[in-house]
């Protein structure tokens, strides 16, 4: 597959730097420029150890992809189009179990298909025979004496794959037998002897409007692209073609409501959809883009098994911008406008992550998502409320009563006072009263370690939660910058494009906080020792020099202070660039040369230390 | 609007009127064509005997593309069957109604069925999950997802 960057990030703001350089020509720029001609070189030289190879492909090119499969299919197997693509559906676009399964027991893998046999199918020995005549035609050396052995030679004329017989796809029209005899559609009662008929190859004939309906609510409302007879048990699947003459009207056909006509013309797209995403959803390589109403498939071969994501963080991009609708499927010269209106499509390729969530690796990242969706809301909440039984670790809430406290689970006596055992405090031993008493403090001590476990937990989700919402407040941001910009074309001599600095470094922030509040996700399970701590040293770095360019973005605008403040912002965000770039190459790294441990057991690694598992 | 959901509702109460019902439905109200009421009662040997349940259909204007809702009817001293597919509610759990409905099925081939899923239950109980379907259960039965686990 040819790679095509138009639309990565990199080289999106490698342009503007461009543009910025030959504009004006002082000292800030041209260190803006040369640092931006090293990024561009290494972006196009080779991909960063963060970065994935992947590929965007639009509708029409699945469809091809589609188109390919399917012919190699009618090739080997001998089988027509339509056929074929039943075949390929009905075993999940996996050639090699199709062409097997084929081979074994061609009858049996036609009617799971939903594909009727054809006469010569009917009787079970007459099968085989489509098989021969197709490993006549395709190149397979595999099973020709199974098959020839229960060739009949006397039939094979008839079930050729160009031979009229199989007419899987054609829709019959009955009207010529109407004379014979009178029709009546099962289903609508109708009997209109100007009626159109329409049959699958098992003959359950229903008037076409009866199918149109059917189809219409199949695909519309149920979203199935396998459609079925209408009669009762029947098992025929409506191969492409038919579906297609039910919904498009021939050429020369009498002209319909216009109104149902376009609505069945949206229902065959839809159709048609719902046949490409079910490829891609068969494909481990391919992925549709989750973004809503966009089209588009990313395929990356790199990312498509499991242990891979043990290693690499495949983060994508679809290529288009926005919300479908708007068609904002922006050039590079016009996404600077773009990337105010419309984010680009960037996901995560394996993983539900709709987001950007490098450095951290999909596994972890799900065990962060999901621990925070348990605990933040009640974490706080238990925190001031409960404390644990000493003995079995419970979470007691106490709502009322003395202090004598008796656990529910474990029976287990205490004091909610002092936490230690009940027993001595009936009796002369009582001494809640006093301070320091040994039995407490041991009780304490358990009670104090899931007090720092919850509270280490919420140390990180304070930090992650903090960055979260300091992305929601970007649109603010981005707003708020777009009229300081305004301002400052007013207030000095600057000029449209000489501004531009606030709005990249707003992105730049952005984007840096994005990977912040993940590596949060990532430090959290991360295991103690020297590897931590150089991670954690990265992630100080970026966050301050984020803080410093953020404080900076916010700071009142002075007229006098603009050259100043511009070559300020300029260099803080070219700053907090390198830094963001020092953590996701170094993580990277240390994911493919396995040097991160954790402190809890992940996906595709191996258990943790005990001595390294955080409480 | 003579659409197909009336015109084909029409037809199948002619032949009702004209043919009448099988033995042990009985059809109790049919005013219009979005609510049909039957009355069912299991013919013969069977743990249902001499009971008589109401059946209500209901239909969009989608049918008979799609299925109609059916349900048992409970209140006003009806109850619904107990049998291991019906909830107390009165909601039904066959794959007929759901995932295996077909346009060619009519309004008496749905009682027909039922009445032999009836007829063929060899203990009397309840789902095993009905109290935590019912309590949830939307108005609808055709908004619920069933699983057709063990019916034949």
């Amino acid at each position: 597959m040819s790679s095509d960057y138009e639309y990565d990030d990199d080289d999106y703001y490698d342009d503007e730097d461009m543009i910025d350089g030959t504009q004006d020509d002082d000292e800030i720029s041209d260190d803006d420029m040369d640092i931006a001609d090293d990024i561009k070189s290494a972006a196009k030289g080779k991909l960063k150890s963060y970065e994935v190879d992947y590929d965007s492909l639009s509708q029409s090119e699945v469809e091809k992809h589609i188109r390919d499969d399917t012919e190699h299919i009618c090739g080997i197997l001998g089988v027509d189009l339509s056929t074929a693509q039943l075949l390929l559906r009905h075993l999940k676009w996996n050639k090699e179990r199709l062409i097997e399964a084929y081979m074994d027991n061609p009858s049996k893998v036609l009617v799971d298909a939903g594909v009727a046999l054809t006469e010569s199918h009917s009787q079970p020995q007459a099968a085989p025979i489509r098989t021969q005549s197709s490993s006549s035609s395709g190149s397979n050396s595999r099973r020709p004496t199974r098959s020839s052995s229960k060739l009949i030679p006397s039939r094979s004329s008839r079930s050729s794959p160009t031979s009229p017989t199989t007419s899987y796809s054609i829709p019959k029209p009955l009207k010529a037998s109407k004379s014979i005899q009178h029709f009546l559609c099962p289903i609508c009662f109708d009997d209109d002897p100007a009626l159109r008929t329409l049959s699958l190859d098992c003959e359950h004939t229903y008037c076409s409007g009866c199918w149109t309906a059917y189809v219409v609510s199949k695909v519309r409302d149920e979203g199935e692209h396998c459609i079925r007879c209408m009669e009762e048990k029947c098992q025929l699947v409506a191969p492409d073609n038919f579906i297609q003459s039910i919904l498009v009207p021939e050429p020369g056909a009498p002209v319909g409501d216009p109104t149902e006509e376009a609505e069945n013309a949206k229902v065959w797209a839809r159709f048609q959809e719902l046949l490409i995403r079910y490829f891609v959803s068969c494909n481990r390589d391919l992925k549709f883009c989750p973004y809503p109403s966009c089209t588009n498939t990313v395929s990356c071969p790199s990312a498509s098994s499991k242990l891979s994501l043990t290693s690499v963080v495949p983060i994508v991009s679809c290529g288009a911008r926005g919300i479908g609708g708007q068609d904002e499927q922006l050039s590079q010269s016009q996404g600077r406008l773009g990337a105010l209106q419309g984010k680009e499509h960037k996901f995560c390729f394996g993983c539900p992550i709709e987001a950007d969530h490098r450095p951290v690796i999909c596994a972890v990242a799900k065990m962060w998502m999901k621990k925070c969706r348990d605990d933040s809301e009640t974490a706080n909440w238990i925190k001031s409320n409960t404390k644990e039984c000493t003995n079995c670790q419970s979470t007691i809430e106490k709502n009322g009563g003395c202090n004598h406290m008796t656990c529910k689970k474990c029976k287990h006596e205490f004091c909610w006072v002092c936490m230690g055992p009940w027993s001595e405090h009936g009796t002369q031993w009582y001494s809640c009263n006093r301070y320091d008493e040994k039995a407490g403090q041991e009780a304490r001590d358990s009670q104090s370690r899931s007090r720092a476990s919850l509270e280490r937990y919420l140390h990180y989700y304070n930090r992650w939660a903090n960055h979260e919402q300091s992305a929601k407040l970007s649109l603010d941001l981005y707003a708020k910058t777009e009229k300081k910009m305004e301002e400052m074309q007013i207030t000095s001599a600057l000029t449209w494009i000489e501004v531009q600095f606030m709005k990249k470094a707003v992105e730049e922030l952005d984007k840096c906080r994005q990977t912040l509040k993940w590596t949060y996700a990532m430090a959290y399970y991360l295991a103690k020792g020297n590897e931590k701590e150089l991670f954690e040293d990265n992630q100080r770095d970026l966050e301050q020099a984020v803080e410093q360019l953020s404080e900076l973005i916010e700071s009142p605008i002075e007229p006098e202070n603009i050259p100043t403040l511009r070559q300020q912002v300029t260099n803080k965000t070219v700053y907090v660039a390198k830094r963001n770039e020092i953590v996701l190459e170094d993580t990277a790294n240390g994911f493919l040369d396995g040097r991160w441990k954790w402190n809890a057991s992940v996906d595709g690694f191996d258990d943790p230390d005990p001595s390294l598992i955080a409480f | 609007m003579a659409s197909i959901s009336s015109r084909r509702l029409a037809k199948e109460l002619r032949e009702i009127h004209a043919e009448g019902c099988p033995v042990g439905i009985e059809l109790l109200k049919a005013d219009d064509f979005a609510t049909w009421w039957f009355s069912i009662e299991v013919m013969g040997e069977s743990q249902y005997r001499d009971e008589k349940y109401t059946l209500q259909f209901r239909f969009d204007s989608q049918y008979p593309i799609s299925s109609p809702a059916v349900q048992f009817v409970v209140g006003d001293g009806r109850e619904a069957p107990i049998h291991p597919h019906v909830y107390s509610n009165g909601h039904i759990c066959a794959s007929i109604l759901g995932n295996e409905w077909s346009p060619v099925l009519s309004v008496i081939a749905v009682c027909v069925t039922l009445q032999s899923m009836l007829a063929s239950c060899k203990k009397k109980e309840r789902p095993t999950d009905n109290d935590r379907y019912v309590r949830t259960a939307p108005d609808n039965p055709k908004k619920t997802r069933f699983h057709y686990d063990d019916d034949e």
